[in-house]
């Protein structure tokens, strides 16, 4: 459903992706895993079109998303829970998750989205009118999910959920990102968290200095050498 | 009950506007209004404009610009010249009542081109994350002043005499406090509904964290322009305000950086994202310097000391994102015991 082939990308003189090719089928949850600066955030901004990419193909079913435009990926069923936990700060929970829907002209659907996503983050609803900004990390990672669902996606891009998080709240969320795969959400995981991320997804791509160094099953990555080596510091 | 109350606030406001008419009014009437205060109030209402208009882009969009003078240069120009051309033609003459019709035709010209101005400036200034938007309008501001400096039809003596700007004379006058109180009135009650609707919302989003805005599917740029567009057309619809005042010149000194920065000031004391706070600021802070003749010359360094007192004791302004709103004040004054219910 989602498919990147021979992707390159340039800051000015410097070239960050380096011809990449990833699939992400229906259904699938697959991880992109790398260190710091490989240029796993750069891949998903080209997929939503925050940074224009120089060549390569971005498909998405019949789409090619280098020339859709970025306010219109929404409305493809993809949404986007971007790198550290980017809430609204001044704004209520409740308020932040109705801009996940902003652009959704249908209010009756947006209704029933914000109970789905109250159902599924009991916490929020608990919290609808606090102040985003005074959440804790993992609320706040929450609502940025729920705000990424408030468009009922098919297809969610995640970028470290796990950020800055403590290690009990990480299992949290990896838990919560397991049960939207388990629902049925096609799901592209960026992480430098390699050893969560190999073992809830199920196929996996190491990213190194802009270029695919491994891939394959996730289960068969966390046994590779190279991969404990450098990523699993085992 | 609570939905009740919401759908009465218009009516409430309005209420609340027409009281204040009638106080200007009965100021106006009782004769106790001299030309010099006439021109004072004539001055707040302007200065509302700019200033409510200045936190648009600075309070809700969160972006500084510093040649707000200049978008107000072009409206007050533009509806200028248009009055004359109307005048010359013989399309309209002076009268009495036709001030007022000339003024409502030209004052739209005026708005509409300062507009323009304003999204030739924002498109490429707007797309840009950052300050750029600061630089930029800083230029944008000088480049009119000198632009009306040497434009022949703006009254000057053209660029090729190299003398200094002259004033525009013989513009017609329109200074009825009562049509530019529901006028600026109207201004201000535009900008509350627009901070107030999903437009505004969606503003504040942006100026919270543009990248999640535009994961949430925003077009960033163009609600920063659409934003800094509008800012721009009030300041033009104050510029013909000023224009029309009653001196019946304008001249681009009026039109200064200095001017600029004058309403940035104001509209920091008020409060960035507190439309009633510029509009409290913009009022005392045109009395205040009045009331002042005589320390003139110490304007500028009173304004610096309370700038700076005001960073440091209250630094999100007077007013902070306060909004005054009758709905929630009534209760209060009339019946004690009623509760008011938590936003």
């Amino acid at each position: 459903m989602l498919s990147i082939k021979n992707l390159h990308i340039h800051y000015g003189a410097i070239h960050a992706i380096k011809g990449i090719s990833i699939t992400v089928n229906d259904g699938e949850m697959v991880s992109l895993i790398g260190a710091n600066g490989a240029g796993k955030t750069t891949i998903l901004h080209a997929v939503t079109g925050l940074k224009t990419a120089t060549s390569g193909e971005i498909r998405y079913d019949q789409y090619n998303l280098r020339t859709v435009e970025p306010s219109r990926i929404i409305s493809l069923g993809m949404a986007h829970v971007p790198e550290g936990r980017r809430v609204f700060q001044r704004m209520t929970v409740a308020e932040n998750l109705d801009m996940g829907a902003i652009t959704f002209k249908d209010k009756a659907r947006v209704e029933t989205n914000r109970e789905k996503v109250y159902a599924r983050f009991p916490r929020l609803k608990e919290r609808a009118r606090q102040i985003a900004g005074t959440l804790s990390g993992g609320e706040q990672q929450m609502l940025a999910t729920g705000r990424a669902l408030m468009t009922d996606p098919r297809v969610l891009l995640m970028d470290e959920p796990s950020m800055g998080l403590s290690p009990i709240l990480v299992k949290e969320i990896f838990g919560i990102i397991r049960t939207l795969h388990a629902a049925g959400i096609t799901i592209l995981l960026v992480e430098q968290n390699a050893r969560m991320a190999l073992s809830i997804a199920d196929r996996a791509y190491v990213l190194e200095t802009g270029a695919i160094s491994m891939q394959g099953k996730a289960s068969d990555l966390l046994r590779d050498d190279r991969v404990r080596r450098a990523y699993l510091g085992a | 009950m609570l939905k009740n109350e919401k759908r009465k606030a218009p009516l409430l406001n309005f209420a609340a506007l027409a009281a204040l008419f009638a106080l200007l009014v009965l100021l106006m009437e009782s004769g106790v209004v001299s030309m010099y205060v006439r021109g004072i109030i004539v001055q707040c209402f302007y200065v509302i404009i700019m200033v409510t208009s200045l936190n648009l882009t600075m309070g809700f969009l969160g972006q500084l610009t510093l040649g707000h003078a200049g978008f107000m240069a072009v409206g007050a120009y533009t509806s200028a010249l248009v009055a004359k051309a109307l005048l010359q033609a013989n399309i309209l003459t002076v009268g009495p009542g036709s001030d007022i019709l000339l003024f409502l035709i030209c004052m739209p010209a005026g708005a509409l081109m300062a507009a323009l101005f304003g999204i030739l400036v924002g498109i490429p200034a707007l797309r840009l994350r950052g300050d750029y938007l600061a630089i930029i309008t800083l230029g944008f501001g000088e480049i009119i002043r000198v632009l009306i400096q040497n434009l022949k039809f703006a009254g000057s003596k053209g660029l090729a005499q190299g003398q200094a700007g002259q004033a525009l004379i013989g513009i017609p006058v329109m200074n009825n406090v009562y049509v530019l109180f529901w006028i600026a009135s109207l201004c201000v009650v535009v900008m509350f509904s627009f901070v107030r609707s999903k437009y505004g919302r969606t503003i504040m989003a942006i100026r919270e964290d543009d990248i999640a805005a535009s994961s949430v599917g925003l077009n960033n740029t163009y609600y920063k322009v659409f934003t800094f567009t509008i800012s721009a057309m009030f300041a033009g619809i104050a510029g013909a305000i000023f224009a029309f005042r009653g001196l019946g010149t304008l001249s681009q000194n009026d039109f200064s950086f200095l001017k600029s920065t004058d309403y940035v000031i104001m509209v920091v004391l008020g409060g960035m994202g507190s439309l009633t706070g510029s509009v409290v600021a913009a009022i005392v802070l045109s009395v205040l310097p009045e009331l002042l003749r005589a320390a003139e010359q110490y304007r500028m360094l009173v304004y610096s000391v309370v700038l700076i007192l005001v960073m440091i004791f209250r630094p999100a302004g007077l007013l902070g994102v306060y909004e005054f709103s009758i709905r929630k004040w009534l209760p209060r004054l009339f019946d004690k015991k009623e509760e008011v219910p938590k936003a």
